[in-house]
Formats: structure tokens, sequence, C-alpha cells
């Protein structure tokens, strides 16, 4: 074979698995769509929109599960990403040299764990913990509404814990290699111009921020997907709340709790279609994390580019 | 103060060390990266109000040098440097001097322009910023206009401070990044190579910018390319695997240097 055949055929076979790829996720997308046609048919939009879930009486609205995973995910965001972000910038740029691979390995491990193991420890550690932080806060703060209801320990406080636990080594990875990829230049710009090592740090996460940014949403693509570990705490009550002590739902929860149960077909779809909900929205968070990422390593390259290649007479 | 240390290039007529009157002076510095040293014995004073050029074939320590006079090598684990360094008299390595406030005095740019992906305004903002040099928006704003002016960049960029800083051409970047180092308002301005990247047009422009600087600043510039030496210099040192062979007066060094080794390398034998 010739060099350049070779060449060919090997473009030929990775396209030829790029494009599966892509059509596997076409082929999830149509199948998810055409199994719950009958829902589709039946609520249309309202599905999106409506809060009663009746399997007895045949309505079904996925709003709540919408809600659940949105707020748990968000909020599960807002818990791990300081903490992501304080270990990547601890590993990356503060911590001594030998004790870097074994933080990263740590870290790697905590995304290793199964989700069903985490559940466990949910229920036997993290639930009882929250439930003592609830009975034990002050009557004036449990009038908020984002502290109403029985102090159960299963909520949504409990899911949005463990799920940050769970996101916050993806974050911190990502993150990682996002701010290693910053040129030392431009470290080396912020201290000749009289920065502290944390003005430096601040000047180099700045430069990373596109990635960072995706590093979080790829975090929060995780959160919204993850099911075992939030079923087993959340309270699996399909009810809207701002209460974080609420027990509520989420749509990869119904969908893995109720799928064995659903009798008729109408009630199949529904939960398909929760599916399909679920499948749209995730779809849509990880490309865009995934945008900025590339966008974040590409800008880099035209900047270097800008500064080797001879401008123009004009411009120079 | 001692009195200058003898060096080979010490003749009666030529160059007189500045002595005391020195802005920097450098005395038996080593320099180490981990076990290697890449410095050896570097005894060197540079006055102020001149550009001082460093030259000498790739590797033989001219940023290494460069880079120990405002402490930058400090972020370099492994990196030691032994001898003393002193600017206005004051030991830069002692125990007292904090790098950050001296890296404020002594600016640098470097090789490759690295303007930060902000705006043109908030790259020259920066250091002002950090540094809490202003005390106002509109003295921020008067700052970071006379630094462009400085830099010879004004003209270029009144119309769009606000737009992003990498939009422009490398040539343009290089100058912005002169323009941020000058903001801080140091003394000592430290250049490594700073047009190596450029094609000839922004080149001469950046020698120009030199040209006009060392009015107000004492200026080290490395450089790769004998003729810039010649051309923006008053003062040269040729460095060879890490030893300072000769410094002496720019066209001494470029027409009758006392050393074989310069001779041979500004006349293109070599490197
Ligand atoms: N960060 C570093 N760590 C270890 N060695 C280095 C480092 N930077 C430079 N060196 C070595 O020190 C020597 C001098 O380098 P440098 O000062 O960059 O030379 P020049 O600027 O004259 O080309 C070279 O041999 C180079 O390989
Ligand atoms: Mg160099």
């Amino acid at each position: 074979m010739t060099e350049r055949s070779r060449d060919l055929t090997f473009r030929i076979g990775t396209g030829a698995v790029a494009l599966v790829v892509v059509l596997i996720v076409f082929a999830i997308g149509v199948e998810l769509t055409r199994q719950s046609l009958p829902s589709i048919q039946k609520f249309g939009f309202s599905f999106w929109r409506t809060e009663i879930w009746d399997p007895v009486a045949g309505e079904f609205g996925a709003l709540p599960f919408i809600w659940g995973t949105l707020y748990s995910s968000v909020l599960a965001l807002l818990i791990s990403t300081p903490i992501a972000l304080g270990i990547a910038v601890f590993i990356s740029e503060l911590c001594p040299a030998v004790l870097r691979q074994p933080l990263v390995f740590l870290t790697e491990l905590l995304a290793a764990i199964p989700s069903i193991v985490y559940g466990l420890w949910g229920i036997f550690v993290l639930v009882p913990a929250v439930r003592a932080i609830e009975t034990s806060m002050p009557d004036s703060l449990r009038q908020l509404p984002l502290f109403t209801g029985p102090p159960l320990g299963l909520g949504m406080l409990s899911a949005a814990l463990i799920l940050s636990v769970m996101v916050i080594p993806f974050t911190s990875s990502v993150s990682r290699e996002v701010l290693r990829s910053v040129p030392i230049a431009q470290r080396e710009g912020a201290y000749a111009l009289g920065a502290t090592r944390f003005e430096a740090i601040r000047a180099a996460l700045y430069y990373a921020r596109t990635g960072i940014i995706g590093a979080i949403m790829l975090g929060f693509g995780r959160a919204l997907g993850e099911t075992m570990a939030v079923t087993m705490v959340i309270g699996n009550n399909p009810r809207i709340s701002t209460s974080l002590f609420a027990p509520q739902y989420t749509m990869a929860a119904v969908i893995a709790n109720e799928f064995t149960e659903a009798a008729d077909q109408l009630y199949l779809a529904a939960l398909v279609e929760t599916g399909l909900v679920l499948f749209v929205i995730t779809l849509m968070v990880n490309s865009l994390s995934r945008l900025l990422i590339w966008s974040m390593t590409r800008s880099l390259a035209p900047l270097q580019e800008a500064a080797a290649a001879p401008a123009g007479g004009a411009a120079a | 103060m001692a009195a200058p240390v003898p060096t080979p290039t010490m003749t009666p007529t030529a160059f007189v060390p500045a002595g005391a009157a020195a802005k920097i002076d450098v005395r038996q510095m080593h320099f180490y990266y981990g076990p290697r040293r890449v410095l050896d014995n570097v005894t060197l004073q540079i006055r102020p109000h001149e550009v001082t050029a460093l030259i000498g074939p790739s590797g033989c320590g001219k940023s290494t040098f460069l880079r120990s006079i405002n402490r930058m090598n400090d972020i370099v684990p492994g990196a030691r440097v032994e001898g003393s360094i002193c600017i206005d008299g004051q030991d830069i390595y002692a125990p007292s001097v904090d790098p950050v406030d001296l890296r404020r005095r002594v600016g640098m740019v470097f090789q490759k322009s690295n303007p930060f992906p902000k705006s043109i305004f908030e790259n020259v903002a920066y250091g002002l910023r950090i540094n809490r040099l202003a005390r106002s928006r509109e003295e921020l704003g008067g700052r970071v206009e006379s630094s462009l002016k400085s830099a010879a960049l004004w003209d270029e960029v009144k119309d769009r401070l606000h737009t992003s800083a990498l939009a422009l051409s490398g040539g343009q970047q290089q100058r912005l990044c002169i323009a941020r180092a000058l903001a801080v308002e140091p003394d000592i301005l430290l250049m490594d190579e700073p047009a190596s990247a450029l094609d000839p047009i922004a080149t001469q422009r950046i020698e120009e910018l030199v040209y006009q600087l060392k009015a107000r600043y004492t200026i080290v510039i490395v450089t790769h390319n004998m003729q810039q030496a010649a051309r923006v210099s008053d003062v040269t040192a040729f460095f060879w695997l890490g030893k300072l062979i000769e410094c002496d007066r720019t066209n001494k060094i470029f027409t009758a240097p006392s050393q074989k080794l310069t001779e041979d390398y500004v006349t293109g034998r070599f490197g």
C-alpha cells in the first residue's frame, strides 16, 4: 500500500467511526421519540408544563421532574464549583511537586466509585447528618421558603450534596488540565508587572475562563443524568418545592423507579418521553460545554501564530 | 564600594565601568538551575540611561542573566543565585527585598508578546490596578494614555481601546507589552529579544522606541541580532558559554574588540 492510500484508508476509517457515533446519538433520539409518541400525541407541549403525575388517572406532566433535576444539579454546581476549582488551583499551582500525583490520583479515584456505593453512603452517613442539621436549625430560619417542611434528611439537600461530591472530580480534573494549558508567559507577564502569586493565579484563571466554564458545564451535564445515588436520597416525591428539605424527584430517578411498574402504554410512553426530555437537555448542556472547552484550546493557537508570523507592513 | 573588578576589557582609554554610579551592579554572580551552573562569575556594571545589549550564541545564559535582574527566576524551581546584584546600591537578593516590589521597579518585555486576553485598555491598566497606582478613574485613564503614547502605540489604538488586545498585529502586541510595562513606572526596562518574532518594519519601530525610551529608563536588551545591538545600544556585553567575555562601548565591541572570541563572534565566524 502506498503512503497516500494508507493515509486515505485511515481517514476514511476514523471518519466512519466518528459518523457511527453521531448516528447512534441520532438513532437514540429517534427511538426515544418513537416510543413516546402516544404521550407526545396526547399531551403535546403541556407535558413540559404540567405538574400532575397520576398514573392511575392517566395524567402525566414532567414538570416536577424537570424542576427536581435542574434544581438539584444547579445546587450541586453551586456547592461543587468552588471546591473543585480550589482543588484544581491547589494541585496545579500551589502544592509541592511530590504531592501532585497522589492528589490527582485521589481526586480521580472519587470518579471511579460506583454510583450505588455513593447512594449507600448517602443513606447511612449523609442523610442522618443532614437530618441532624435540619433539626438543629433555628425556627426563625425554618420560616424561609428555602428551609420549610419536616426535617426528614431525605430530600433536595442530601441529593445536592451527594451530587456535588460526584461532580467534583470531573470539574476539578478538567479545570486542572485547562489551567495547565495556560502558557507560562501569561503568568510571567503578570509577575513582571508586580503581581503576587495570588494575582498571577488569578490572571491564569482569567485566561482559562472559557475552559473552566466548560469544565463546570461538563459537571452539570453529569449531575443532570446521575440516577442511582440521587434516587436513594432525594425522597422521590413529585412535588415542586423551593425547600432544600423537601423530598423531590428527578427525571432519571422516576424512570429508574417506575419503568418496571408501567403497565399501560401511555404510562410507559410518558416515562420514555421523560427520558427524551432528559436526553435533549443533557445533549444541549454537553455540546455547549464541549464547544467552550474547544474554543478555549483553539483560541490559544491564533495568539501564538500572530506573534510569530510576520505581520504585513501596514499592520506592523 | 570596592573598586571595579579588573577585567580583560580594561584598557586605559576605553570604557570605564560605572563603579559606584552604576544603576545595576552585578558582582561575581553565579547562577544555577539545580546542580547545573549556567552563569559563571559574571561581573558587570550597567549605567543609568544607557542601553546595554546582551549578545552571544543561543543558550549562553543571556535570558537567565536578564531574568535575575528582576528575580523572575525565583519562580523557576531549583534556580539559585550566588554573588550579588545591586540596583541603586541595594542588594536585590537581600532578605528584606520583596520581589513583587522589585518587579514593579524593573519592568520586563518578553521574547514572545504575551498580552492578557483583555482589552487594550485593561492590558495597560493591569499593573496599575494590582499595584493600586491610580487613585481615580481619570488618573487610570490618563496613565494608560501616557503609557500608550510612550510606547508609540496611542495613535494606532486610541479609537479602539476597549477592543481585544489579541486582535492587534504582532508588532503592536509587543508595543502594547512595552506600554504595559511602562505603566507601572519602572526605572529599568529589561527586554528579552523583543523583536525576534517580528518582521523588519515592526522591528524597526521597536528599535526606534528603545532609542526614545533610554532618556527615561535604563534599558537592558537581549538580542540575537548583531546589527540590532550595534544600532540600539551604547554598551554591549558578549556572553559565551555562561561567561561574560567582554563588555565595552558598542562601537568598540564591533570595531576593535579586545578579545579574539568577541571578534570571531561579531564578525560571524561562529554562533
Ligand atoms: N528553566 C530552566 N531550567 C533548567 N535549565 C534552563 C532553564 N532555562 C534555561 N536553562 C538552561 O540554561 C542555559 C542558558 O539559557 P538561557 O539563559 O535561556 O540562554 P539564552 O537566552 O542565552 O539563549 C541553557 O543551557 C538552558 O538550557
Ligand atoms: Mg534567551
